[in-house]
């Protein structure tokens, strides 16, 4: 089956996922409005208390953020478990871990993607100084496409159980704790003025590469044996 | 209707036909077992191009597991299967195959020439999505997504996504569930045409359906061997 190519194919896969998110689109704006909200009421808490909002802000960001990413694994194969699609995805003549690959980074652009574009409104809310902006930014940036590909991960662990949800956050958040700890703890550190944070950015960065190849191999191989 | 050269074939090996040296599909051997328990099997089977297969037994019989480990998606316990007398492992099998199973295998979200178009780019098939929509009766439901469409309907939409695939075996799970009287003569004249085309056909059923006017061979599946 020479006609079959992997560009075609990631090509059709993008324009499918694209597609399915045009046509729910309000459940693709959940993430960031659960997002806003908890940054919006921090401030609210608090009090206006510039300094103590400047301490934690980088914490509430990458946590909001998180558990953003935590509330839209459930749906990432659900749908396509459900119908057969998943099926006839591991049955194409292309691998499936690049399908997943692609399915994951459509995944990532949709719903982290925003989060990262409208971080520097959310620092904002939270007295974020306006120099560790860009260490913010890079942070989530490395971050963000680590924790859906983890999470890619996980969902296909459990896709074989139908209400899975409490448990898709119970193995999650062991394997994405690092990721928070270097990615506020970067910004935390600058913050402090130490020279440490471009060590964390460095294996956040590491950590991405190493996703970017194996994440979609371990997820193709948990959901050749969750439907077997 | 009749049948030419109707067989039972349950668990006995077919004699050679000298036509052709190399069946389409050999099966030798052929079991499946989950967690130690046989589900059928060993089965000895035999499928020329232009053939088609009828798979008879009851409720539990493992019809549909049969049909799943022929298209790759589970691993036999036992036995090899051959395709143009080539022995193929469980990726070969999916490729070389085109299954429809109790799940359509499309969107629900999506318009069917949408579904129509992800799959062929997906499967690397050919042929016009207009016309093979017209072929199993969508004709004008090009952007209705499939969400809106009846049982039956969705059914004629997944024989349509089949008719585009260059599979030259089709393994169709029941196939003539959820459809009237017409969408039967339908299935048939599909199988009827992809035979006619040098493709071969294992289908599934209760028994209670008229099989095409084609040569078909029929396996029983009875009780596992060895099973309580």
């Amino acid at each position: 089956m020479s006609a079959v190519s992997a560009w075609s194919t990631a090509r059709a896969q993008a324009r499918r996922d694209l597609q399915l998110v045009w046509r729910r689109r309000g459940d693709a704006a959940q993430p960031l409005l659960f997002t806003v909200m908890v940054v919006a009421l921090f401030p609210m808490a608090l009090g206006a208390e510039p300094n103590q909002l400047a301490r934690i802000a980088p914490a509430v960001l990458w946590v909001a953020v998180l558990l953003a990413g935590l509330l839209t694994l459930d749906s990432l194969y659900r749908s396509d478990v459900e119908d057969g699609s998943l099926e006839q995805m591991l049955l194409a003549p292309v691998p499936l871990a690049w399908l997943l690959l692609v399915r994951v980074l459509v995944h990532w652009a949709t719903t982290a993607l925003p989060l990262v574009l409208v971080s520097p409104l959310l620092a904002e809310f939270l007295y974020l100084p306006r120099e560790l902006l860009p260490v913010l930014l890079v942070s989530l940036a490395l971050g963000t496409p680590l924790l859906s590909l983890l999470g890619a991960v996980v969902a296909a662990l459990t896709v074989g159980i139908r209400r899975s949800g409490m448990l898709l956050a119970l193995l999650a958040l062991p394997l994405f704790l690092p990721v928070l700890v270097f990615g506020a703890g970067s910004v935390m550190a600058a913050a402090q003025g130490l020279s440490s944070w471009a060590g964390a950015l460095l294996l956040l960065g590491a950590g991405l590469a190493l996703a970017l190849v194996l994440a979609p191999l371990a997820a193709a191989a948990a959901i050749r044996i969750a439907l077997s | 209707m009749d049948r030419h050269g109707a067989q039972s074939v349950a668990s006995a090996p077919m004699e050679p036909s000298p036509a052709a040296a190399a069946p389409l599909l050999q099966a030798r051997g052929l079991a499946y077992a989950r967690n130690d328990e046989p589900v059928f099997g060993p089965l000895d089977f035999r499928l020329e191009a232009g053939e088609a297969l009828l798979v008879q037994g009851g409720n539990g019989a493992g019809k549909t597991t049969l049909l799943r480990v022929l298209a790759g998606l589970l691993p036999a316990a036992a036995g090899e299967v051959r395709m143009q007398g080539r022995p193929v492992d469980r990726e070969h099998l999916a490729r070389g195959s085109a299954y429809l199973g109790h799940q359509h295998g499309h969107k629900a979200e999506l318009g069917a020439a949408e579904n129509l178009a992800y799959s062929r780019a997906l499967n690397g098939g050919s042929g016009d999505i207009t016309e093979a929509l017209a072929e199993v009766g969508l004709a004008g439901y090009e952007d209705v997504p499939a969400r809106r469409m009846s049982a039956g309907q969705n059914k004629r939409l997944a024989l349509a996504r089949l008719r585009l695939q260059p599979a030259r075996l089709w393994l169709l799970d029941e196939p003539y569930a959820n459809l009237d009287l017409d969408g039967i003569a339908l299935v048939n004249r599909l199988v009827q045409a992809h035979l006619a085309g040098g493709g071969a056909v294992l289908l599934t059923t209760h028994g209670a359906y008229a099989a095409p006017p084609v040569p078909v061979r029929t396996l029983h599946l009875g009780p596992a061997r060895g099973a309580p």
